[in-house]
C-alpha cells in the first residue's frame, strides 16, 4: 500500500504530463526516499496507481542505477570511479573505505549502516577523487578525509 | 576580455537572486525577444551567430531549430528541453552555470521556447547534481513569480510552462532521444533517426533537445547581436567556451575563455601545467569519447573545426590529462569499463562489442594479453564505428581507444611482450 504522503507526492508530479506514465521514474525515487529502496510489493503498488502492469514499471525500474530493488544500507555511498577520480585516486578510497568498513562495491555493512555502490563520474573533476553520502558531496578525497567521513555519519545516524 | 556566461557566477558560489539578476540585465533578453522580435526572427539572428551546440556534438543551434514546424498548422504542444544529464567522464562546465547561475539557464529556455513556439519545457537534471536542483527549483519559482513564466508571459500572448524533471542515472539519458524516452517514463534506449526529435520528439511531437551551456549562450546572443557573438571567439567557431581540465596538473577547473584557445594556453595558463616531477604524456581534450591528443598537437586552437582536423573533437570541451607515470593501457581500460556499463543492450554491437572490449583491455593490463589481441582490439574498434549502431555511445567509445592504441602502441605492446603491466 502506498502511503497517503507518498500519493500526495506522486500526485504533485503528475501534473506536470498529459499522461501517467511519464511521472513513473519520479514515482519510483519517491517511494525509495520513504523505504530506502523498492520492493516487489512497492512496484505492483506504484504500478496500479499510474495504470502501469508491474511487468512495465520494473521494465522501468531495472534500468536506472539509481533505483534500488534490493535492501540498501541507512547510507547509500556512491563512489565515483570514471577516468579522473581514477587518475586521482580512487583505488585508494576505495580500499580505505573496505578497511574501515569491511565492504567491497555492492555490499552492505552487517549492521546495516553503510552501502557502497560505484557511480559514474560525479561532474566534479576538478576536485577528484569524490564521492557522495545520501545527498551530501565529498571531494579531495584522502584516506584521512575518508575517515573523517565515515566517522562523522556514524555518530550522526547514531 | 568579455566572459558572459559566467559574469554573474559570485564568490563562494551562491547564485543572484532574481532582483540582483535583472539588475545585471537579467531577463532583459526575454523582454526584447518577446516584446519586440518575431519568433523567426531570433531563430534567425543565432543562426546567424552560428553558435554551435555546446553538449559535445557541435551542431549549429539555429538550424536545429529551423527544422521545428512553425505557424497555424504546426503541431502542438511543442516541447524544448534543457540537457542538464551532465555525465560524460571528465566533464562538470554545466554544473557551473546551474549552481552558480540558474536564471541564466531559464532565461535561455524561455527565449529558445518563445523561437520554436513550444508550449511546455523540461530541464533534465541528473539525479547528483543536488545543489543544482535545489536552486534551480527556486529559480523557477521566482521566475514564475516575475511573470517570466506561464500564461501569457509579459502580456505577449505567449504561453510556456517550466518543469525540473530529475533523473535516476545512467548515461543513455543524455542521449537525445534516450533522454525522450527517459522522459516518457522508459528506459532511456535510442531512437532510431529519421524522424527526427525536432519533428517527432516527446510524444511525437516537435521537441528541441539543447545542453545547458547552449541555451545559457542565447540571451546574449539576443541582446548583443550576431556579429558580437562572433567577435567573442579568436576562431572561426563563434563565441566564448567553457573549458576544464582535469588529472594531475597543478590548478585543475573550469574557465571560460575565448573559442579557439589554444590547448597549451588552457593545459599551462589556466591549469598550471602539470604537477612537479610529472610530465604531459596526451590528453583527452573534451569527454571521455574523444580521440587523445598528444604533444604535438598542443598548439591546436580549441575549436570544433580544428580539434576535429587534428583528428579528436572538441566534444564538451573539458579535458582529461594523461601524465608519464599513468599506464595509458589501464587509463583506457577505465574507459571502456565505463562505456561497457552504460551501454543500453539495445543494439548488438554496442552490448556485446563492448564488454568484449574491456574484457581484452583487462587481460592486457593485467598480464594475459595474447598476439593478436591488438588487432582483435583494432577491428572492435572499426565495428564500433559510426554507421554500426543506433546511437553515439560505442562510436564515442571507441575513440579514446583507437587513439590511444596509435599513439601509445609501445605501451601496449609491452604489456603484451613482456606479460605484466610496466607502470606497477
Amino acid at each position: 500500500m502506498l502511503s497517503e504522503d507518498e500519493k500526495r507526492e506522486i500526485e504533485e508530479q503528475l501534473k506536470h504530463y498529459d499522461v501517467k506514465r511519464p511521472a513513473c521514474i519520479e514515482a519510483l525515487k519517491i517511494v525509495q526516499r520513504y523505504r530506502g529502496w523498492v520492493s516487489d510489493e512497492a512496484i505492483q503498488d506504484i504500478a496500479a496507481f499510474l495504470e502501469m502492469t508491474p511487468d512495465e514499471l520494473d521494465n522501468v525500474a531495472t534500468f536506472y542505477n539509481l533505483i534500488f530493488r534490493r535492501p540498501v544500507g541507512k547510507n547509500v555511498i556512491l563512489l565515483c570511479d570514471s577516468v579522473s577520480c581514477w587518475l586521482l585516486g580512487y583505488d585508494a578510497v576505495r580500499e580505505r573505505i573496505r578497511e574501515r568498513l569491511g565492504i567491497g562495491l555492492g555490499e552492505t555493512t552487517a549492521d546495516g549502516m553503510f552501502t557502497l555502490l560505484p557511480n559514474v563520474c560525479l561532474g566534479t573533476c576538478d576536485h577528484a577523487p569524490a564521492m557522495m553520502i545520501n545527498d551530501e558531496l565529498y571531494r579531495d578525497l584522502t584516506a584521512e578525509r575518508v575517515d573523517e567521513i565515515l566517522e562523522q555519519i556514524k555518530q550522526g545516524t547514531e | 576580455m568579455e566572459i558572459p556566461l559566467t559574469k554573474n557566477l559570485q564568490p563562494g558560489g551562491i547564485p543572484l537572486p532574481i532582483k540582483d539578476f535583472e539588475a545585471a540585465g537579467g531577463y532583459q533578453a526575454v523582454r526584447k525577444a518577446l516584446g519586440s522580435m518575431k519568433p523567426e526572427d531570433v531563430t534567425e539572428t543565432v543562426k546567424q551567430s552560428t553558435l554551435q551546440g555546446r553538449g559535445g556534438a557541435g551542431f549549429p543551434t539555429g538550424l536545429k531549430w529551423s527544422f521545428v514546424p512553425m505557424g497555424e498548422q504546426a503541431p502542438h504542444p511543442k516541447y524544448l528541453v534543457c540537457n542538464a544529464d551532465e555525465m560524460e567522464p571528465g566533464t562538470f562546465k554545466d554544473r557551473v552555470l546551474l549552481e552558480g547561475d540558474p536564471h541564466s539557464i531559464i532565461e535561455g529556455m524561455i527565449v529558445s521556447a518563445y523561437a520554436i513556439q513550444a508550449d511546455v519545457g523540461y530541464v533534465f537534471l541528473r539525479w547528483e547534481y543536488r545543489v543544482a536542483e535545489e536552486r534551480l527549483r527556486q529559480a523557477i519559482v521566482e521566475a514564475y513569480q516575475a511573470g517570466y513564466l506561464g500564461k501569457d508571459i509579459l502580456g505577449s500572448g505567449w504561453s510556456f510552462e517550466l518543469y525540473l524533471h530529475v533523473s535516476a542515472g545512467r548515461y543513455m539519458c543524455g542521449e537525445e532521444t534516450g533522454l525522450l524516452n527517459s522522459l516518457e517514463g522508459k528506459r532511456a534506449t535510442p531512437r532510431s533517426k529519421p524522424p527526427y526529435p525536432q519533428v517527432s520528439g516527446l510524444w511525437g511531437k516537435p521537441t528541441i533537445v539543447n545542453n545547458v551551456e547552449t541555451l545559457a549562450n542565447v540571451p546574449h546572443i539576443v541582446n548583443n547581436g550576431a556579429e558580437w557573438f562572433r567577435g567573442l571567439s579568436r576562431s572561426q567557431d563563434a563565441g566564448t567556451k567553457l573549458y576544464g581540465v582535469s588529472g594531475k596538473v597543478n590548478r585543475p577547473g573550469v574557465w571560460e575563455l575565448p573559442m579557439g584557445t589554444t590547448v597549451r594556453e588552457i593545459l599551462e595558463e589556466h591549469a598550471g601545467g602539470m604537477r612537479p616531477g610529472l610530465k604531459f604524456r596526451g590528453v583527452i581534450p573534451g569527454g571521455a569519447s574523444t580521440d587523445f591528443l598528444v604533444e604535438e598537437h598542443l598548439d591546436v586552437p580549441m575549436d570544433f573545426a580544428s580539434i576535429q582536423k587534428a583528428g579528436s573533437r572538441l566534444g564538451t570541451g573539458t579535458m582529461i590529462v594523461l601524465d608519464d607515470q599513468t599506464c595509458p593501457v589501464a587509463m583506457v581500460h577505465n574507459l571502456e569499463h565505463f562505456f561497457a556499463q552504460e551501454s543500453c543492450g539495445w543494439c548488438t554491437p554496442c552490448r556485446e562489442g563492448l564488454p568484449w572490449t574491456e574484457k581484452l583491455l583487462k587481460a592486457i593490463e593485467d598480464g594475459q594479453g595474447e598476439e593478436g589481441d591488438l588487432e582483435l582490439l583494432e577491428r572492435h574498434s572499426k565495428l564500433l564505428g559510426p554507421g554500426h549502431t543506433f546511437c553515439a555511445l560505442a562510436p564515442g567509445a571507441v575513440e579514446p581507444l583507437q587513439s590511444a592504441m596509435r599513439y601509445f602502441r609501445e605501451d601496449f605492446e609491452r604489456h603484451i611482450t613482456e606479460k605484466r603491466c610496466p607502470w606497477r
